[in-house]
């Protein structure tokens, strides 16, 4: 992969206390959603981040340790590194109605899927859970695509609650039967998972793992034999259900395996 | 005619000459099976240390054009979860006959004996030990495979500590790499591979004026060292009479034809895993069989060494 690419920070929102949307002074028409970049911070970090919206390169990311944190201290005009992108996204039935679930920052990325699904005419739904009200991110942009959006909050201080899950079951009952497409916490995921196979439901879903090299040559996000990488971040719900390690353990830096 | 492509390695039965090399990929059971199921005809495992480490931060491989620079800074997590993806990977790939190399460095000549010992708990069919990694911090401190005397020392504590085939892992950066090899073949190393990444070498990124590896330097891997690597395992396999892994650079069949003609046994792949694909290693030895045809070999054994009868060293 060549080297990583340097772009000024063209604008930068505030989505909610831990998230920012890093609108880049460059495009990847060619990317897929559910692609990642790697982002650079010269002498700080290089991180996976999905692409929530690729012309202009648009990411949205959540203040969780060093890296983010420093990149919530960067200003619009300052420069970071792109290189990407990496790794296979979703890819879009044309058929089926498409549900889309989403928890926390991994809403973002199916920003682009939404995009893509509504420009294909196909009938979406975008499912997202947060713990609270305060914590939801890009309602307006789902809400100006005109894809029909539900709500869940753990608290039910926003649409109704309980989690995206949950109130994603009476969307899945519906025929035709949709394709679910889902990205966030891994709890989620496999509750997705669960959903998809109690209602025989074709689904992809978005997996993270730690990376470094980000092109299949590190074997660090190793999940099972499968490269999350390469082979992922999306895989199908069948791919997931033969694997051990899913919802189950994921690597730290080491290569040591960690409880999910 | 039928063409058979297996190889016998310090005594182990490789079924083709392809070796996934270490570093690449090889951090877990199920990659290692992976790779192994793709057809590589060993795999070696990303060195371990006693303990885990977690390398540098990103970005620690990137390509540059001619190959790939990377410094990881070996990171792993150490012997004792080594041991279980090593015996996982053994017995998965039992059934496939494709031997496993446990590849191991540690800081001090004395370490390298106790991981030695502690990762033949696990029965990998090979040992590697890698003193050649250069991406050392400590500027006082030298490489291992730079010293000949250090060298076979380090050979000795290991072979003192396993009953399992010892391969040593040598550099290119070294003005004499056949008194190295010499040294360690002495020490009693079974076998060796030959060639670690080469360097450190710089790439920047002239937008900021900073490294791109936040380590700074990197060892340089891939195409461009190849001919540097050929020279090396031509140099060793000319000096020293046992088993080599010839590593560097190989990308396609050719580049593998190459290596045995001047004397190895097998072949180490890194970076063209990254260039080819996991397919680079059936393409290898798709074309490694067909030049076999054409010059009506029926064994590995029929060319190796071919050059070095050419060049008047037989
Ligand atoms: C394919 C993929 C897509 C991602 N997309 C996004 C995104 O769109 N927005 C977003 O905010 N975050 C995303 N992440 C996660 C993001 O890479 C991390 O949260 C990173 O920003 C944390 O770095 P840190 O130094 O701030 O935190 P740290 O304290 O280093 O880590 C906090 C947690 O982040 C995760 N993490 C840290 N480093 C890595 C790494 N190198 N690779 C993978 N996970 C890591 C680990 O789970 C860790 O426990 C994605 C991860 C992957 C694998
Ligand atoms: C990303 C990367 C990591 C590596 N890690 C190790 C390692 O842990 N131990 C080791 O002995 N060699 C390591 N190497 C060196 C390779 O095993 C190999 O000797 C070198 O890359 C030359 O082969 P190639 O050109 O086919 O890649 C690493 C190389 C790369 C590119
Ligand atoms: S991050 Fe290196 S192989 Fe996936």
């Amino acid at each position: 992969m060549p080297l990583p690419q340097i772009v000024p920070i063209r604008e930068i929102y505030v989505e909610n206390r831990r998230v920012r949307t890093f609108v880049l002074d460059t495009a990847l028409p060619e990317a897929q959603p559910g692609q990642f970049v790697m982002l650079w911070l010269p002498g700080v970090d290089e991180k996976p981040i999905s692409i929530a919206y690729p012309s202009p390169l648009t990411l949205t990311v959540a203040r969780v340790g060093p890296f983010s944190t420093a990149l919530h201290r960067v200003r619009e005009g300052e420069r970071v590194g792109v290189r990407g992108p990496f790794g296979r996204g979703f890819h879009l039935q044309p058929d089926r109605p498409a549900l889309l679930i989403g928890g926390g920052y991994g809403v973002a990325p199916l920003y682009f899927l939404a995009w893509h699904a509504v420009r294909q005419e196909i009938p979406t739904t975008v499912v997202m859970g947060a713990r609270r009200a305060n914590d939801l991110i890009y309602v307006d942009r789902f809400q100006a695509l005109g894809v029909e959006l539900v709500i869940a909050t753990d608290d039910g201080s926003a649409g109704r609650q309980g989690t995206a899950v949950e109130a994603a079951l009476e969307i899945a009952r519906r025929d035709p039967p949709p394709v679910v497409y889902a990205c966030g916490p891994e709890p989620m995921l496999v509750a997705v998972l669960h959903l998809c196979q109690k209602h025989g439901l074709p689904g992809q879903l978005s997996v993270e793992r730690y990376m470094k090299c980000g092109f299949g040559i590190c074997g660090q996000c190793s999940l099972d034999g499968m490269l999350v990488c390469l082979d992922g971040p999306v895989f199908s719900v069948e791919q997931l259900a033969s694997l051990t390690e899913f919802g189950r353990f994921r690597r730290n830096p080491t290569g040591r395996r960690m409880p999910v | 005619m039928a063409v058979d492509l297996s190889v016998s390695l310090c005594g182990i039965r490789l079924p083709n000459p392809t070796v996934l090399a270490s570093g690449i990929l090889g951090l877990t059971h199920g990659v290692l099976v992976r790779v192994a199921c793709s057809g590589a005809g060993a795999v070696t495992t990303k060195s371990v240390s006693l303990a885990p480490r977690d390398g540098y931060p990103n970005p620690v491989i990137v390509e540059w054009g001619g190959g790939l620079i990377n410094a990881v800074g070996l990171s792993n997590p150490g012997v004792e979860v080594m041991v279980d993806e090593i015996r996982a990977a053994k017995e998965q790939l039992a059934p496939l006959g494709v031997p496993v190399i446990a590849s191991i460095f540690a800081d001090t000549i004395y370490d390298f004996g106790t991981i030695a010992r502690y990762v033949s708990e696990a029965r990998p069919d090979l040992i590697e030990v890698n003193i050649s990694c250069p991406n050392i911090d400590d500027q006082y401190l030298r490489m291992f495979a730079a010293d000949p005397y250090v060298s076979a020392q380090v050979t000795r504590r290991v072979k003192a500590n396993t009953d399992i085939p010892v391969l040593v892992k040598l550099s290119p950066n070294v003005t004499d790499i056949l008194r190295i090899a010499e040294a360690v073949v002495e020490a009693g190393a079974d076998g060796i591979t030959a060639v670690n990444s080469l360097g450190p070498g710089l790439i920047l990124d002239i937008e900021t004026a900073r490294p791109v590896l936040s380590h700074g330097t990197g060892g340089v891997s891939g195409p461009a060292l190849r001919p540097i690597a050929v020279r090396c395992v031509y140099d060793i396999c000319r000096t020293v009479d046992v088993p080599v892994i010839a590593t560097g650079g190989i990308t396609t069949a050719r580049d593998a034809v190459e290596m045995i003609l001047v004397g190895a046994t097998a072949v180490g792949i890194g970076s063209a895993v990254y260039y080819r694909g996991l397919e680079v290693f059936r393409e290898v030895c798709q074309g490694i069989q067909e030049y076999m045809e054409r010059h009506g070999y029926r064994r590995v054994e029929d060319f190796r060494g071919r050059a070095l009868e050419m060049m008047g060293h037989r």
